[in-house]
């Protein structure tokens, strides 16, 4: 006899009816709506919501600053969006320096070190400082004056520290094996690092590296201390002539536009990076 | 004058002894088997051969010159010198036509075109026609053991080093590496092999060493070592196997 192949896949046990299928979600829906329900009711009954409401969310207010907040906001990605690349590089540099061998090489290590433990060791909001007010107050002929300048530099200093140590464990992950398959191979040290460990070592580290990128995207708010006119420096001004702080919360509401689809694509590129990895196992 | 001239290879890990005055010599087209269990030194020997680890003492000769020699170009050592591990060691990012002719292109300066003919004309000589695109990953175990042969022969190798190449491989697997070795020894390739395999190690040797505690100690044609050991240590090493089924 035949057997005939069944046209359905089988299931396991009965069929699922529709209070199965739909449950689950519908109970965790409602839950948090129920939820958000009760604790906007909690807040806006509050006798202080009103007070509130005027300080930290008000429309006109908010509506009047927007324009002038969205434009530094402009300033705050432009210098995130340059910084990224510029860390990029330097700090796959700084990464590659220290993971070189030989004699030769011993004091472009030794800076890379020095570099990394002093830059890491330090605050950001220091280093800003000390950089944005600092080198322009030189007054040294040919270099720049402008403080968006310094500042943007001290905020690359210091992630580049962060980013290159990322890069390293990148680098001392890929396994030793690589290394003697390329030396077998007569590829130079050089040659070992661009063409065999490196593509390998970026490709672990992407979503750690974009984890950083999402921390710098708000971080370069910390230019606003030097008077750049970013989107919390626009709002600030707002704030110290009027006292009310609508304009913090507007500039507080780009920020999230901007970094929570950032790392939610993180996460999403965390989530295909383990994928590959559990599939490449034996 | 000998292909390989192994001469007081003398190896320490720190403390520990792993090789203890070892001397190999390897005639032109010749197939030299190393066995002995785990530990006792043959891989580091083979690593030792083409420069991989150095070594505390002894001197390696190719054709006469020493490695270590101001005549020796270290370039030449890696063209001449051919090896595979254990685990393939393919580099994953890479196709399988970039993975063999990386080498070609990068450190022997062959154009493109040239080290891929070349690549593909091995490639299916090794039966592996049509996966010069494929990643590593993509392929079965035996098939990527068998690029990692090809990838070490793009180089053009007269020596090649094999290192356990079939002990990471499914049994049903094994079959098609050891057929290929077969060829290569049939087109004169002279090889240095570590090896589990002592069925393959009698078709294939014209001399097996037994190695124990960093040294040769026994050295002699497959059918007089595997039939008629001498030393006793050689005897027990080859009993055990018996007993376990594999030979």
């Amino acid at each position: 006899m035949i057997l005939k192949r069944p046209a359905l896949p089988r299931r396991a046990g009965r069929t699922l009816s529709a209070r199965d299928k739909y449950g689950p979600a519908v109970i965790s829906v409602s839950t948090v709506l129920i939820v958000v329900f009760v604790i906007r009711s909690v807040i806006v009954s509050s006798s202080q919501w009103p007070r509130i409401k005027n300080q930290f969310f008000n429309l006109d207010v908010i509506i009047e600053v927007f324009p002038k907040v969205l434009h530094g906001f402009g300033i705050n990605m432009a210098v995130w969006g340059v910084a990224l690349v510029v860390i990029a590089i330097w700090a796959l540099i700084l990464a590659v320096f220290r993971s070189l061998t030989g004699p030769w090489f011993a004091p472009l290590k030794v800076f890379s070190i020095v570099y990394i433990d002093l830059l890491r060791g330090l605050p950001s909001l220091l280093l800003v400082l000390l950089f944005g007010f600092g080198m322009p107050a030189l007054q040294i002929p040919g270099l720049p004056k402008s403080s968006l300048f310094w500042g943007s530099l001290a905020m690359i200093s210091s992630y580049s520290a962060y980013a290159a140590e990322v890069y390293r464990s990148g680098i001392e992950s890929v396994h030793t094996g690589q290394h003697l398959a390329a030396k077998a191979l007569g590829l130079s040290q050089f040659q070992t690092l661009f063409y065999c460990i490196l593509p390998q070592a970026i490709r672990n580290v992407f979503p750690s590296l974009l984890n950083l990128a999402v921390a710098l995207q708000k971080d370069v708010a910390l230019l606003s201390v030097l008077g750049v006119r970013d989107a919390v420096r626009e709002a600030q001004i707002y704030t110290a002539r009027t006292f009310n702080y609508s304009p913090l919360i507007a500039a507080a509401a780009l920020f999230l536009v901007a970094t929570i689809p950032l790392a939610r694509l993180t996460d999403y590129i965390t989530k295909k990076d383990r994928e590959r990895r559990l599939q490449g196992a034996p | 004058m000998y292909k390989i001239d192994i001469e007081h290879l003398t190896k320490y890990y720190g403390d520990n002894l792993v090789l203890d005055d070892v001397n190999l010599k390897v005639a032109d087209h010749e197939v030299v088997c190393l066995i002995g269990s785990s530990g006792s030194g043959k891989s580091t020997l083979l690593r030792c051969v083409n420069d991989l680890v150095p070594f505390n003492d002894g001197n390696i000769k190719l054709d006469g010159i020493s490695i270590h020699n101001s005549e020796f170009d270290v370039k030449d050592l890696y063209k001449r010198i051919g090896i595979v591990f254990q685990a393939y060691n393919l580099f994953p990012h890479m196709t399988v036509i970039d993975n063999i002719t990386l080498a070609p292109k990068k450190v022997h300066s062959r154009t493109k075109a040239e080290s891929e003919a070349h690549g593909k004309e091995l490639l299916s000589l090794f039966g592996l026609n049509g996966f010069s695109e494929s990643y590593p990953e993509q392929l079965s175990g035996g098939q990527q053991q068998r690029v990692a042969l090809v990838r070490a022969m793009a180089n053009k190798p007269d020596i090649l080093l094999l290192d356990e190449v079939t002990a990471a491989l499914d049994p049903e697997l094994i079959g098609d590496v050891l057929s290929v070795i077969k060829d290569l020894r049939k087109q004169g390739m002279t090889m240095l092999i570590v090896t589990h395999e002592m069925g393959f190690a009698r078709d294939v040797a014209d001399r097996v060493c037994f190695l124990d505690g960093g040294k040769i100690l026994e050295e002699a044609p497959p059918e007089d070592l595997f039939s008629k050991p001498k030393n006793p240590r050689t005897r027990q090493f080859l009993q055990r196997i018996i007993e376990s089924g594999r030979l």
